[in-house]
């Protein structure tokens, strides 16, 4: 490991380095132009820069960055497409929204790319400390883009996620210290080798214990990133007061970088280099942990959703339910017991690109329906079907996707999560996650049953502009295309997981 | 297996899928009409062409095979494009297509202001998603086609149904997601215990695979769902809100076709999958067919509304189902569960017609209580004639589908259940009792004034009633054109059962 920088290390780094010449690009921008809608367009067509060089890193070679802070794999670059396809709707979807902005439009569209730079980094860190910078990096901007409507309740929402995210960075950190101060290493992929070593040695009298709560205050402070149980409590008050495209950036990208970092940090406590699973006893902890977890967010978010009347709230606990559902997938990886080594983590990063599409979808609606009648209650939602057609149509395969129906990805993805848990001795598990999706089939055909039946006297079309048709009519079709052939995504997600294994 | 290409099935999925979509678009509503007819039609003779090649080819082994491996990647998840027919599935394939086209002219009335568009194209939708069910030998193809159902259901029932239309389709839907959610645990349990979908494969690698779990365990999750589907008491209780409120031409798929693919699926995947869990709880299965017969027709007695009371019936003819299915632990084996699965496919006629014929006299007279109506008979005699024929049919006359099916399932489960038998057999009398007092109060007695402007059925009515008069009959005569199909397709069934006893 050289700890020099080199001109490939900084070409490793090219997707993140353009990212921020973009978000400073941006802010330079706003400075001199007046006409403020030319942002969004640079912007967002200026991703297509860190998209290119990330698909360029694409060769399936994994390398080493920065004295091995940094491992550039496919799996890497899986999360940072992810997290920039992620970008680029926000911005779409923020082109109207952001006028209620006015002069403040450079900052919020600089802000949105930092945080994206940062959950980019965050998916190809090993190593504790940039790991932890990686994250504040994302948190930072995005707890400033939460409170820009300026009203209230957006600054509480704010507040409320700038303390809870610093409390969970402080907890992580709290575990990397512990972790850091009993194997005296930093690099997620030693961690593996040390703690063998003491497991199979007697070396530490009690290291045993202080070593696993460790682990557990790390998994802690991961739980707070992906909105799960029972870290969840931030996400609805966030959501809620957010502007929206932000909430789905939240819900989204956010959630992805969390469950990328997650799932690097049990693979290489869980595998050695040759691949074969070595602590048994502590993905055996890991994995009863987890599935707790898994199962307390899916029903907690799924019943609180019911009573829900604003569609951004409902949807913060759907999250969380859904947050559950993706973690039954981290749980199958964890324990131990056999099957098709694979089948979890694949599902998860299926899980999540399904996700993507299918929460991005739901959320250009509601961006555009809360434009349009400058609200988000659900009962606003009424008369949708005579208002446009189209954005009907696209809730409606959204929400039969997030149920978990053919032909849409939601099934699929499900199926596979929940099989790989079946898979790995976690019969329970799969039991609890398919009653779960029973539940939350109820207040989701509400809002269906709202939009599509009830009457509303109000009946003025919605005019679209041409981001949202795209956006919109794009993330459906992939809905319903991954709903029917899957394969291709599947086959990534596996190419992925296969290049974390070292 | 190797890969072969057979498109016939494909199309009878998919086309009337894409035909509902191109429905959506066409610009003028008259026009609407016509080509879900055609649709439906084409269908039709595509349903009529599978089950004619199966009648005339019949093997125990699944004919017009597409097989296409290339979908999923195999090697991560094993999950082939797999359709097949075989003497199980054709007559359903058949009735599917025959009651999709009845849905349509069932939708006749339908005014044109009212979303008449979406209206066809959920019903194509649903009859294309029903024929993957019968033809899908891939254990998730069949999971995929058994959930895709539900959406065009639930928008049928709560956008053009009646009454608490709202409620009822929630009921539909949580009730069917429910079942489905333990099936698929259990469709789950069995791909990873196999590592195999393979419908035709998997009897004989789940009865030698080591499975993750026990089979039983695995027996009741698959059956919980079809029980919800057929429905099975307690699990009844959507079917009458769903019926009651439903639009005419849900009904009849609903009763017709639907609670068939719980009878099907008990048949496809717990009676050949799991003979031996089958042979060890028969004696629940008789004890909770017998209910749903006595219960059924019991509470059937004392409706008011008239799709309630053949919503309750078919509770009670899907308890015959069961009966005949419990004879497959005794020597009754192979009778039992040939009239089983004619009682399926002769109720999907019969229940069609009374659905039909009410739905028909409820445009009519805008009521359904039975008190409110009385000497319809003599306003509409071809109506009327459609509903006697349906409802003598259902109480099991002689010369008509529905006795043939029953003294089937009682020759069959009489060997093994002589006591469920003989209590079931006053389900029929009980019928006698509902049927005859139905067409009593509301086709006899005394002709009301009101309705004396009624008219009779319009050529485009009177066409669904004869084509199900004709199938009802046709089999009541000759039984064997479906009766040798059944058997020769439950042979592979039949004989692994028999190899228990």
């Amino acid at each position: 490991m050289n700890s020099f920088i080199t001109t490939d290390e900084l070409l490793l780094l090219a997707p993140e380095i353009s990212m921020v010449a973009l978000a400073t690009l941006v802010i330079v921008l706003d400075l001199v132009t007046k006409k403020k809608s030319i942002l969004n367009h640079v912007a967002s067509w200026g991703l297509i820069i860190p998209i290119l060089l990330s698909l360029n890193l694409l060769d399936g070679t994994s390398q080493y960055a920065f004295a091995g802070a940094l491992r550039i794999d496919y799996f890497g670059v899986f999360f940072k497409l992810i997290t920039l396809i992620a970008t680029l709707i926000t911005i779409s979807i923020s082109e109207k929204y952001s006028k209620k902005f006015d002069d403040y439009q450079g900052e919020y569209y600089a802000l949105i790319l930092l945080s994206a730079t940062g959950m980019m980094l965050l998916a190809s860190s090993v190593e504790f400390i940039t790991i932890y910078i990686a994250l504040e990096l994302s948190a930072l901007p995005l707890a400033a883009l939460i409170t820009f409507m300026r009203i209230k309740s957006s600054a509480e929402s704010g507040i409320k996620f700038m303390i809870l995210s610093a409390l969970s960075s402080a907890i992580l950190l709290y575990g990397m210290v512990l972790v850091y101060g009993f194997t005296g290493t930093t690099y997620i992929e030693d961690l593996s080798q040390i703690i063998n070593k003491f497991l199979r040695g007697s070396e530490i009298t009690f290291g045993g214990g202080a070593l696993l709560l460790g682990i557990i205050l790390i998994t802690g402070g991961f739980a707070f990133k992906i909105s799960s149980a029972p870290f969840h409590m931030w996400a609805p008050d966030v959501y809620e007061g957010a502007p929206t495209p932000i909430t789905a950036f939240l819900s989204v990208a956010s959630k992805a970088a969390g469950f990328a970092i997650i799932l690097r940090i049990i693979y290489s406590l869980i595998y050695s280099t040759t691949g074969n699973p070595i602590n048994q006893e502590i993905g055996i902890d890991w994995s009863m942990l987890i599935a707790i977890l898994s199962a307390i967010s899916m029903t907690l978010g799924n019943l609180i959703a019911i009573q829900q009347t604003n569609i951004k709230r409902l949807f913060a606990y759907s999250t969380i339910a859904q947050a559950g559902y993706i973690m039954v997938g981290l749980a199958a990886l964890s324990s131990l017991n056999g099957g098709q080594d694979d089948a979890g983590p694949g599902g998860i990063l299926f899980y999540l690109f399904g996700y993507m599409l299918t929460n991005f979808a739901a959320f250009t609606v509601i961006t555009i329906v809360s434009i349009h009648n400058n609200s988000d209650s659900i009962s606003s939602y009424s008369g949708l079907l005579k208002k446009s057609r189209l954005l009907t149509l696209v809730m409606t395969i959204s929400i039969i996707s997030l149920i978990g129906l053919p032909p849409s990805v939601g099934f699929m993805a499900k199926i596979y999560i929940f099989g790989s848990a079946m898979d790995t001795g976690l019969q329970w598990l799969a039991v609890f996650g398919v009653l779960n999706s029973v539940i939350s089939a109820f207040y989701y055909l509400k809002i269906i049953k709202i939009m599509l039946i009830d009457e509303n006297k109000n009946s003025d079309p919605i005019k679209l502009s041409m981001n949202y048709y795209f956006i919109s009519i794009g993330c459906a079709f992939g809905i319903v295309i991954l709903g029917i052939f899957p394969g291709s995504i599947i086959e990534v997600a596996h190419r992925a997981i296969e290049s974390i294994i070292y | 297996m190797e890969d072969q290409f057979n498109w016939i099935l494909t199309i009878a999925i998919f086309f009337p899928m894409v035909g509902g979509i191109l429905i959506l678009f066409t610009p003028q509503k008259e026009f609407v009409k016509l080509f879900a007819i055609l649709f439906a039609t084409i269908e039709f003779i595509l349903c009529s062409y599978i089950f004619l090649y199966q009648y005339t080819n019949a093997t125990g082994t699944p004919i017009l095979v597409d097989l296409n491996s290339s979908w999923f990647p195999t090697n991560i998840f094993n999950v082939q494009y797999f359709l097949g027919v075989d003497g199980i599935s054709a007559p359903f394939v058949f009735l599917t297509g025959l009651l999709g086209l009845v849905a349509i002219f069932a939708s006749w009335n339908l005014s044109n202001t009212n979303r008449i568009r979406e209206h066809f194209m959920w019903l194509l939708v649903l009859q294309g998603a029903v024929v993957g069910v019968f033809t899908s030998l891939d254990l998730f193809m069949f999971f995929i086609f058994w959930e895709l159902e539900l959406i065009p259901m639930y928008f049928l029932i709560s956008i053009w149904g009646s009454g608490r239309k709202h409620y009822s389709a929630m009921k539909f839907l949580i009730f069917t997601i429910l079942g489905s959610a333990f099936m698929l645990v259990g469709v789950l349990g069995i791909y990873f215990s196999t590592d195999s979908f393979n419908m035709i494969e998997l009897p004989e690698k789940i009865a030698t695979a080591k499975l993750i779990i026990p089979a039983s365990m695995l027996f009741l999750l698959t059956i919980i769902g079809f029980a919800v589907k057929l429905p099975v008491f307690p699990l009844h209780t959507w079917l009458p809100d769903a019926h009651t409120d439903a639009p005419t031409a849900a009904s009849v798929m609903l009763a017709g076709v639907l609670l068939k693919m719980g009878g099907y699926g008990m048949l496809r995947i717990s009676a050949s999958m799991f003979p031996n869990e089958l042979h060890q709880f028969s004696w629940i299965i008789a004890l909770l067919g017998t209910i749903n017969i006595i219960y059924g027709a019991v509470i059937t007695i004392r409706q008011t509304d008239l799709k309630r009371l053949i919503a309750y019936s078919s509770v009670s003819h899907m308890g015959f189902v069961l009966l005949g299915l419990s004879a497959a632990s005794g020597a009754g084996a192979t009778i039992g569960i040939t009239g089983a699965s004619m009682q399926m496919f002769t109720h999907g006629t019969i229940t069609g017609l009374l659905f039909l014929t009410i739905g028909f006299m409820y445009d009519r007279t805008h009521t359904r209580y039975i008190p409110d109506l009385s000497g319809l008979a003599q306003n509409t005699p071809i109506l009327a004639t459609g509903l006697i024929v349906a409802g003598l049919a259902s109480l099991g006359l002689p010369a008509t589908s529905g006795f043939i099916a029953e003294i089937t399932i009682f020759l069959g489960a009489f060997q093994t259940w002589p006591i469920f038998t003989s209590i079931s057999a006053f389900g029929v009398v009980l019928t006698a009792g509902y049927v005859l007092w139905m067409i009593q109060r509301t086709l006899f007695q005394n002709k009301l004034e009101k309705f004396n402007a009624l008219e009779d059925a319009s050529i485009g009515e009177m066409f669904p009633i004869f084509v199900l008069i004709i199938s009802i009959i046709g089999i009541g005569i000759f039984p064997s054109i479906i009766s040798d199909m059944f058997s020769s397709g439950l042979q592979p069934i039949i004989s692994n059962l028999q190899a228990i006893n």
